[in-house]
């Protein structure tokens, strides 16, 4: 399965993007997605993979290549104990 | 400000309901008694043993909202948000940024977006989901509506929800009213919004046996005060105006439809579901009294008129005991005869209806009225719309929980410019 793609496929769904719109060098912020658009990102990237994305993998995920990194190491099982130290004392994606 | 405070008017109607999704055509449908009930469309009735509903009809959202807002917004917003923008044209308001502050919101309503949560629970307990969509939140919470009037007008002054069942409306907008009167703010648009249509909660006032059974001939299943009603049928919509501080209308130069000039809030503290006589007639009297109106100087009367057999008699029983003998003179009707029931919404919808019959002089009937029933024997207008001047009319708003508000306006007395 060629991730890379369906997170940009995803991406431009959901934030109602043109094609072409969204690369693999586009950070969530150059796309204009704030933190509510961030977690249906997360949401609707949940449902087309069938996963749970952990707090920790998902406090990363502020660029299409941390979305694809993080993604790909869920779906292999990897280790994710350095994304976990970097959460520790970050804010949560949405406030409220 | 005078400690009676100020004068507050009407400046902006704003409709979106069964019988007409704009004042002009609602109130035309309303006159001529067309009725806005049908065979339900939202999803598939058949199941229902009440199988009709005053529902929007050909409604597509996609005309009206871009996509990506649409995914934010459950069909009550949707439809206050409609509401809000025929208010706010009508108006003609343009607010300056450094107005913003003194701009404010308040909307009711019953049930919130009970169709996005009435499908999210779907998901989780039929089907297993193990998440919810995270727009679930802000799209089912009451104060969405107010919440998204507020980002598209940039009003920045008080704002809240108020959810008390079929007064929601008409307490959100006596809230308004007073924030108005007493300084705390120079405009606000309030009124209301539900769209209770669902299988659920069909399925919830069908069990309350309180739902007019008219699949055979919807239109005429709602019949208000006639001998022979069964009960209210379910409604959707919403209903907004904009309120504004007098003096500020008049320099601006704005059409003003009426003044609101009185707000009477009692509960009835009695029973969950029974409407009492004492509170509903001290709501109205307390509203006179505001507004320093006589009794005999209410020309109209907007009921709540359900159409319960219960409800129809006891605010007959009401409007004497107000009115004494006024109370065969004055038109009284039931436009829920036409428009249902909008739960939360209804109150502003029955307003817009009744500030609108005051500035043409043209009284809505009670639609589907065949026979008179010994209890309820004042002039309901039946059928026909009536001419007649109007200096001043109510509108009644009574709801389960025995919560009453009840809302007077009057033509505005021509004073020197």
């Amino acid at each position: 399965m060629d991730v890379a793609a369906k997170v940009v496929e995803v991406i431009t769904r959901e934030q109602h993007l043109p094609p072409g719109t969204v690369t693999l060098n586009s950070t969530f912020s150059e796309l204009g997605i704030d933190s509510l658009e961030g977690v249906n990102i997360l949401f609707a990237l949940e449902e087309e993979f069938k996963i749970d994305i952990p707090d920790a993998v998902a406090q990363n995920m502020k660029s299409v290549t941390q979305v694809v990194d993080g993604l790909t190491r869920v779906l292999e099982g990897k280790d994710i104990s350095d994304l976990v130290a970097i959460a520790k004392g970050s804010t949560p994606a949405a406030s409220h | 400000m005078g400690q009676n405070g100020r004068k507050v008017v009407i400046t902006g109607l704003g409709v979106f309901a069964s019988t007409g999704k704009e004042r002009e055509s609602f109130f035309t449908n309303l006159i001529n008694a067309r009725s806005g009930v049908r065979r339900i469309s939202q999803f598939d009735p058949s199941p229902l043993s009440v199988q009709i509903a005053a529902e929007v009809p050909d409604y597509n959202p996609t005309d009206h909202f871009q996509p990506k807002r649409l995914d934010l917004l459950d069909r009550f917003t949707q439809f206050a948000l409609l509401a809000a923008r025929e208010a706010m044209e009508s108006s003609g308001l343009e607010v300056r940024e450094e107005e913003r502050p003194r701009f404010g919101v308040v909307i009711g309503s019953g049930m919130g977006g009970v169709q996005t949560f009435e499908s999210g629970c779907f998901n989780v307990y039929a089907r297993g989901a193990t998440r919810l969509h995270p727009f679930t939140i802000p799209k089912v919470m009451h104060n969405a509506p107010t919440s998204q009037i507020s980002m598209e007008y940039g009003a920045q002054g008080p704002s809240f929800s108020t959810s008390t069942a079929c007064s929601s409306s008409a307490h959100a907008i006596g809230a308004a009213f007073h924030l108005i009167k007493y300084g705390q703010a120079d405009m606000v648009l309030a009124g209301g919004s539900d769209t209770p249509i669902t299988m659920s909660m069909m399925r919830s006032w069908e069990s309350v046996r309180v739902l007019a059974n008219g699949n055979g001939n919807p239109a005429s299943a709602c019949r208000p005060f006639s001998a022979d009603r069964e009960g209210f049928v379910m409604g959707e919509g919403a209903g907004i105006l904009l309120l504004e501080e007098y003096e500020r209308a008049r320099r601006r130069g704005a059409n003003i439809f009426a003044e609101i000039c009185g707000l009477g809030m009692t509960s009835d503290a009695t029973h969950i579901t029974q409407p009492s006589v004492d509170g509903p007639a001290r709501a109205i009297r307390l509203t006179l009294e505001e507004g320093e109106v006589r009794p005999d100087e209410v020309d109209y009367i907007n009921a709540h008129g359900t159409g319960t057999p219960l409800n129809d008699v006891t605010e007959t029983e009401v409007i004497k005991r107000v009115f004494g003998e006024h109370a065969r003179r004055v038109a009284i009707s039931s436009t829920k005869s036409m428009h249902g029931h909008a739960m939360g919404a209804t109150g502003a919808i029955e307003l817009v209806a009744t500030v609108m019959a005051l500035e043409r002089g043209v009284v809505p009937p009670t639609a589907n009225y065949t026979r008179p029933d010994p209890q309820c024997d004042l002039d309901y207008v039946p059928n026909q719309a009536q001419e007649r001047p109007l200096r001043a009319a109510i509108s009644n708003s009574f709801a389960f929980g025995g919560l009453n508000a009840v809302l007077l306006v009057r033509r505005l007395k021509s004073d020197p410019m």
